[in-house]
């Protein structure tokens, strides 16, 4: 956010401003999906996970061709996006720490039923039970960073 | 988990493989897609939801690795992003939800303990089930399909290895 604003100083509170306002509503609108999809609910997920009702593979689908259109579409339509620097890119890398870090998070996936969207997005239909994996998440994450900051150098920023 | 589902409105037919219709699921699914393509589309940015997680501790904590650029540069708009998830989610429960607020039938302890585990995995792998699975995917990534196929696997083992031998969720 700061990157965007950073260079013009006119203007830059009413576009930092529209700006927070499409990230709230792009928000929102992920949020309704989590909840209409019922992703929200725990049981629901491990009901999926125990192959008990295949809906989540609805969610997902739905979810990655719209993602897909856009990602693929909008920066052949515009240089920029109107409130942004430039079109960002999901920078994953296959190494240990991706594998490794996917397997110890399904773990905890099929044991709790409750990824990082849903544990924040389940608050807003008044989940307080939630909160417990929402503090478990926030600690390990904590956690990753704390242990992973041996091997952390600085100039390897992105 | 068998009092949820005979509570719930639909119930669970074995011979279907969407025991609870198919509509909200595919809708809620494209709702979701349409979040993460609007923020992209309107303002560059790629919406995964768990490096907020790391990027929020970078206000409380000095540690080097909190503090990169990545995360420090980011944190605001993905704390607004995760208030409208909230908004969102509390948007539905307003229109369609049921009266009172949902609850969770599962301990607390099983809750805590998934949940440390999907910190630590996620931030580990860069990424979840939306980072992955809905950005890294959308954006046809190598590494995040292998992502998604190492944690839909260990996820279902885990899943019907607390079914089988716990009881629990059954």
């Amino acid at each position: 956010m700061t990157a965007a604003v950073a260079g013009s100083a006119a203007g830059t509170s009413r576009s930092s401003l529209l700006r927070g306002l499409a990230v709230l509503a792009s928000g929102a609108l992920f949020g309704f999906g989590l909840a209409l999809s019922t992703m929200i609910r725990p049981e629901v997920v491990l009901g999926f996970l125990q192959w008990r009702d295949f809906g989540l593979m609805l969610v997902m689908g739905g979810a990655v061709v719209v993602t897909a259109a856009a990602y693929a579409i909008a920066p052949r339509l515009m240089r920029r996006p109107p409130l942004g620097d430039h079109f960002h890119h999901h920078v994953s890398l296959l190494n240990r720490p991706t594998l490794v870090g996917a397997a110890i998070f399904g773990i905890g996936w099929g044991l709790c039923g409750v990824c990082p969207g849903p544990a924040i997005a389940g608050l807003g239909t008044g989940n307080v039970d939630l909160l417990w994996a929402l503090g478990g998440i926030a600690l390990g994450a904590l956690a990753q960073g704390w242990t992973a900051r041996s091997q952390f150098q600085p100039a390897s920023n992105p | 988990m068998i009092r949820f589902f005979a509570t719930a409105t639909h119930r669970m037919d074995p011979t279907s493989l969407f025991s609870f219709g198919w509509r909200h699921y595919l809708g809620g699914g494209l709702f979701i897609g349409a979040g993460v393509a609007l923020l992209f589309v309107l303002t560059g940015l790629v919406g995964g939801m768990s490096t907020v997680f790391t990027s929020t501790w970078s206000y409380l904590t000095r540690q080097p690795y909190f503090q990169q650029e990545r995360f420090v540069s980011s944190r605001g708009w993905r704390l607004v992003f995760a208030a409208g998830l909230v908004l969102g989610a509390f948007v539905w429960w307003v229109a369609f939800g049921p009266p009172q607020p949902l609850r969770t039938a599962l301990p607390w302890w099983q809750l805590l303990a998934g949940g440390l585990l999907v910190g630590y995995g996620a931030r580990l792998a860069n990424g979840c089930t939306s980072g992955h699975g809905i950005c890294g995917l959308g954006s046809l990534q190598l590494p995040s399909l292998l992502a998604v196929l190492t944690f839909m696997a260990t996820a279902f083992a885990t899943a019907q290895g607390v079914l089988r031998f716990a009881g629990s969720g059954a």
